[in-house]
């Protein structure tokens, strides 16, 4: 068992999930993930290392709520879950590699914050950008300032900092001829696209976190598999971050649609019963 | 009884579920002997003065001994005299191939058929399980030294049991959430219940084996924090043959393509077919094609059938008699309606506008010259190639190594195919380090793993005793 230090819900349907496990608060590195198990009849779910605390021995997730398991996460009022894995996949290389733009959108605002710290202490210099459909959805502000050179918000609507989003910033920049040596995207699979995009021609590097559906998450199920420069990837061992260049985005959007049709039966029926309780 | 008497005795069946009621459900489909029957079937023993059946099982059960215990009655001591060189009987009764093992040389094979070996050793194990006569064996005194166990399939049991009793202090390291290893994520419920799986791990931790589930070793810990943080005096990786296989051709990444390790983990270890109550979906399909000939294979065929399939097609590249796949299963597949499309081959998969898989084209194959496992060849026949419709495919073509945790040790030594080097005492290139099961050897059966399990345990004791 796996004791919740807290749950809060930082903005609407994103919660910020504090867990003791000193063991992978020990071991975490920037770009790593956790699994983790409500109960013995749980979904093995995967969410992004946002922060450890070695010495307090606690890890820190944001997850969206978007299906059954995520809404049970929301709506769990037991102080433990029965399992928390990990730290799973392979690392960023926090090295000096220049200026360095990372954005960030929905659950990637936590996701992407250990990665501008590692990449801020190596001595880069850092943009941070992130984004919401409004200001009241924006997050983890703060302590994205600290570690950033230049932080920038934007926002759907305009209500707070630019608006538009990650990649418009991005596209901006570009057309300014700024520089900038490499780029991290850590959202849904359509911004982390869209960011791309701007990217690709640029001769900027550029990393995104994959969100493949994951089983396992060890290697063992093949579930995550990707086509990233042609060869089958394993997202859970090889990845989840990867070189955007050589990834098909088109397989990893049909594949992370396989189960949408029960998924969403599933959580109506349940959301529905939840509120006649 | 003398020999003619015993030769008059054909083998006895062992009742089954029917199978049209089996399809629907993941109950087990042999039911059992009853008492009576099961010493009928003992009877047939002839007790061989040099017994051949104990050379074809790899862990020399005491064969005749045992029947001769279940023909006095005694079906507990018959239960405890195989414990002697096998710890799992009540697993390897159930998923042995026997066929091709102990009942392969049994003498009265020669003639006719030989004693049902394996149906006996599930008969006494289960007797001794239900009827809560399995005792806890003595310990010799605490001797003091750490043993970490990596993987909890049947090797890693085996190492931990064998330690154990030798006074030594055991830990298992299970990445998984449950332990087993295949035993509990592949192989289904109706084919060994996960009760006889946890009652076997539960008798270990009786015994005072420490159990960490959830722990990635390479991940959440190195082999070498094992030593040098936790202080282990050795370690035993068992971590088995866990790295899917795919056939490189155009569509596998459509969705409803699936590794047969991902078919069976959703719905052995985390129960798919209870979904929703179990949280884990898993497509279901009504026209399922299952490509290989292995027990992966008859496995993830006859869930499908069992999660509402209305036509499951198995398509293997050999014929019939080259299927790795037991005997019994095969039977039972076809027993309950599976289509064998032997001598054929996938070329490719074809998706429709989502992604999902919705046609298979394959060639025809015959067979050439023998290859290097000596079987013959399969060829393909140009110009055969033909279209079938299907909505799900899973891929049982088998399993590699998982390099997740020999990528963390660089000093220890791999094959090419980057399974672990080990002789026959499983002791690696490694000081300290032992392995066996199928991350030595590559998929192999339940009681080769037990044996290699068994020698490592045997020179681990005397590696901490003597310091070699
Ligand atoms: C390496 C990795 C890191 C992740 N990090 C985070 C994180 O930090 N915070 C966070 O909120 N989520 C993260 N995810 C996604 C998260 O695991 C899923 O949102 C979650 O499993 C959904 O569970 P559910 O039962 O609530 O929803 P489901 O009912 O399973 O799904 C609801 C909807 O979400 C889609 N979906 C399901 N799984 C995924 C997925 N893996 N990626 C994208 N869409 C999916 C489904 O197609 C469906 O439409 C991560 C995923 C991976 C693989
Ligand atoms: C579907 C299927 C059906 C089969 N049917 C039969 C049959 O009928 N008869 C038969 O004799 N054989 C059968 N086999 C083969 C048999 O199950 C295997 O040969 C046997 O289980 C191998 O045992 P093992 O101890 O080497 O490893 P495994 O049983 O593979 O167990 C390895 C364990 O190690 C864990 N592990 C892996 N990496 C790590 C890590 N880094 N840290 C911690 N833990 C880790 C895994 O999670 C797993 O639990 C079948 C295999 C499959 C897949
Ligand atoms: S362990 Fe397997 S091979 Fe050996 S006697 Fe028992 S069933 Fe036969
Ligand atoms: S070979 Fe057959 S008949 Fe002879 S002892 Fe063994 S089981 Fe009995
Ligand atoms: S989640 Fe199973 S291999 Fe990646």
């Amino acid at each position: 068992m796996y004791e919740i230090i807290s749950k809060t819900e930082v903005v609407p349907n994103i919660y910020e999930l504090i867990i003791k496990a000193p063991e992978i608060a020990e071991k975490a590195k920037p770009g790593q993930f956790v699994i983790l198990m409500i109960d013995e009849a749980g979904e093995r779910l995967p969410f992004t290392l946002s922060d450890w605390d070695a010495k307090k021995g606690a890890i820190t997730i944001y997850f969206l709520e978007v299906g059954l398991s995520t809404m049970t996460l929301a709506r769990l009022d037991k102080k433990n879950i029965s399992a928390v894995i990990g730290p799973l996949g392979k690392p960023v290389s926090a090295e000096k590699f220049g200026t360095i733009v990372l954005g960030g959108g929905c659950y990637g605002i936590g996701g992407i914050y250990p990665i501008v710290k590692a990449l801020k202490e190596a001595g880069n210099t850092v943009i941070t950008i992130i984004e919401a459909r409004s200001s009241y959805l924006l997050y983890n502000k703060e302590k994205l300032r600290k570690y950033s050179d230049r932080f920038i918000v934007t926002t759907g609507d305009g209500t707070k900092g630019e608006k538009g989003k990650v990649h418009d910033v991005v596209k901006i920049m570009i057309k300014r001829k700024e520089k900038i040596n490499r780029a991290y995207f850590i959202g849904c699979t359509f911004m982390m696209m869209n960011c791309f995009n701007e990217t690709k021609n640029h001769d900027i590097t550029t990393f995104v976190a994959l969100s493949p559906i994951m089983v396992d998450g060890t290697g063992m199920c093949g579930c995550c598999r990707c086509l990233v420069d042609g060869e089958t990837k394993f997202a859970c061992v090889d990845g989840p971050i990867f070189e955007a260049k050589d990834i098909d985005w088109d397989i990893l959007f049909k594949r992370n649609a396989a189960y949408s049709q029960q998924e969403a039966m599933i959580y109506q029926f349940h959301s529905c019963e939840s509120r006649e309780v | 009884m003398d020999v003619k008497e015993k030769l008059k005795i054909s083998r006895q069946k062992m009742p089954e579920q029917d199978p049209s009621v089996r399809a629907k459900n993941f109950m087990e489909v042999p039911l059992g002997f009853s008492t009576k029957t099961a010493q009928l079937e003992a009877q047939r023993c002839l007790n061989c003065k040099i017994p051949k059946c104990k050379e074809g099982c790899p862990v020399y059960v005491k064969i005749p001994e045992f029947l001769k215990l279940i023909v006095e009655g005694d079906f507990a001591a018959a239960a405890r005299k195989i414990k002697e060189t096998n710890a799992l009987p009540a697993v390897c009764g159930r998923v042995c191939p026997q066929e091709s093992q102990c009942e392969a040389t049994c003498i009265l094979g020669k003639k006719g058929d030989p004693v049902a070996i394996g149906r006996l050793e599930r008969f006494v194990a289960d007797y001794e399980r239900e009827n809560n006569l399995i005792k806890i064996p003595k310990k010799q005194p605490a001797k003091n030294k750490k043993v970490a166990v990596v993987g909890s399939g049947p090797s890693g049991l085996t190492v931990a049991g064998d330690l154990i009793k030798l006074g030594y202090d055991v830990t298992i390291f299970e990445a998984l959430h449950k332990p087993g290893g295949v035993l509990i994520y592949g192989i289904p419920e109706f084919r060994l219940p996960k009760a006889i799986v946890e009652a076997e791990v539960d008798y270990l931790v009786k015994q005072g084996v420490k159990l960490k589930l959830n722990k990635v070793i390479g991940a959440s810990r190195t082999v070498e924090d094992l030593f040098k943080r936790d202080g282990f005096d050795a370690v035993f990786l068992g971590v088995g043959a866990g790295l899917p296989r795919f056939m490189n051709i155009e569509g596998e990444n459509l969705s409803n393509v699936y590794s047969a390790n991902e078919y069976l983990t959703r719905i052995n270890l985390m129960k798919a077919y209870l979904y929703p109550e179990h949280y884990t979906p898993i497509a279901l399909g009504r026209n399922v094609t299952v490509v290989g000939g292995g027990n992966v294979t008859m496995d993830s065929a006859r869930c499908a059938l069992r999660t509402g399939a209305q036509k499951v097609t198995i398509v293997y590249r050999r014929a019939r008699e080259q299927m790795p796949a037991r005997g019994e299963e095969i039977h039972h597949a076809e027993e309950e309606g599976i289509i064998l499309k032997l001598l054929n081959n996938p070329v490719e998969l074809i998706g429709d506008e989502k992604g999902a898989v919705k046609k298979m084209r394959c060639i025809k194959m015959k067979l050439g010259e023998p290859d290097e496992s000596g079987r013959k060849r399969p060829v393909p026949i140009e110009g055969s190639e033909f279209t079938l419709n299907t909505d799900l495919v899973i891929m049982g073509i088998g399993a590699g190594a998982n390099p997740l945790l020999t990528s963390t040790m660089p000093d220890l030594e791999l094959n090419k195919w980057g399974y672990i080097v080990a002789d026959e005492n499983g002791r690696t290139s490694m000081e300290g380090i032992w392995a066996g099961g199928d991350i030595v050897t590559g998929s192999a059966t339940v009681i080769q793993a037990m044996g290699a399990g068994k020698q490592a345990a045997k020179a681990i004791d005397s590696y901490i005793k003597s310091g070699k």
